[in-house]
């Protein structure tokens, strides 16, 4: 891949007051490179639930995003608890957030099943203990 | 049909305002944040009864028209002072959901 531009954000784990900031960051990137509003549309789905379950789920972590000339690879990779059972947690629905973030909107079970969806590629790849990355690519048409 | 149309038509309270003239396509109703990403129209009208922080990057994220907080709910502090800060249009109503859903639907098609 031919890489143009690379960003790289921390994602804070447990602050929901917060989140979502690197997910604006990049849409503003890809708005600046004009990009299209469909392309950036399912970049900042992949990525905002991406980095909201970092912060809920994982207690933080980085993101990296590659800006090619062909498409967008999203690395999200956290040390947090890991997924014990990725084929279940991948199905709509599934959740184990805790009550005080399902009071605010979150906990539907649809983050990785909205990532899947609007990703070409997707990769979840998690070592319990170790922590978990999750790898998006989202090509521009 | 634009916000400001809306605005006027339904009618909806101005919590922030961004862009009157930005047309309105179609909407959304929910609350589960992840439903509300996945399905919500860009340029949309997004109705719901949350009203924290989050909803203001979900609607940028997602690329709402405006966001609608139905059923007399008001914004959290930091969702107005976030909607202002990136330019996210928060309006309201004390209609249900669904009685604002029925009045949008009317004002797009006609
Ligand atoms: N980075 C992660 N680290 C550890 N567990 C994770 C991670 N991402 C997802 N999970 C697990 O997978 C489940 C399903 O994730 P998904 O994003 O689909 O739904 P959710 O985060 O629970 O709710 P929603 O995304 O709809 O707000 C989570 O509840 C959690 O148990
Ligand atoms: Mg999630």
């Amino acid at each position: 891949m031919d890489d143009c531009i690379t960003l790289t954000y921390a994602v804070e784990g447990g602050d929901l007051t917060h989140a979502g900031e690197a997910s604006s960051g990049v849409k503003q990137a890809l708005r600046k490179l004009g990009l299209d509003p469909s392309v950036i549309r399912r970049v900042s789905v992949c990525m905002y639930e991406g980095e909201i379950n970092m912060v809920i789920h994982a207690n933080g972590g980085t993101a990296r995003v590659d800006v090619g000339l062909d498409d967008i690879t999203i690395t999200l990779t956290d040390t947090g608890p890991g997924i014990p059972d990725i084929e279940k947690a991948m199905q709509a629905g599934f959740t184990t957030a805790a009550d005080s973030v399902r009071d605010l909107g979150f906990g539907a079970g649809m983050g990785l099943p909205n990532m899947k969806k609007y990703s070409d590629e997707m990769k979840v790849e998690s070592v319990l203990g170790v922590g978990t990355t999750v790898t998006m690519v989202i090509r521009i048409e | 049909m634009t916000v400001q149309g809306l605005i006027d038509a339904i009618p909806l309270s101005v919590f922030h305002l961004d862009d009157p003239d930005r047309p309105v396509e179609g909407g959304y109703c929910g609350d589960l944040l992840s439903w509300v990403m996945g399905r919500a129209p860009a340029g949309g009208a997004w109705l719901t009864i949350m009203s924290n922080v989050n909803v203001a990057a979900v609607a940028a994220l997602a690329d709402t028209a405006c966001v609608v907080l139905a059923e007399g709910v008001t914004p959290d502090p930091p969702l107005l002072e976030k909607a202002r800060a990136q330019g996210i249009t928060l309006l309201g109503t004390d209609l249900s959901v669904y009685d604002c859903a029925v009045r949008l639907g009317g004002l797009i098609e006609a």
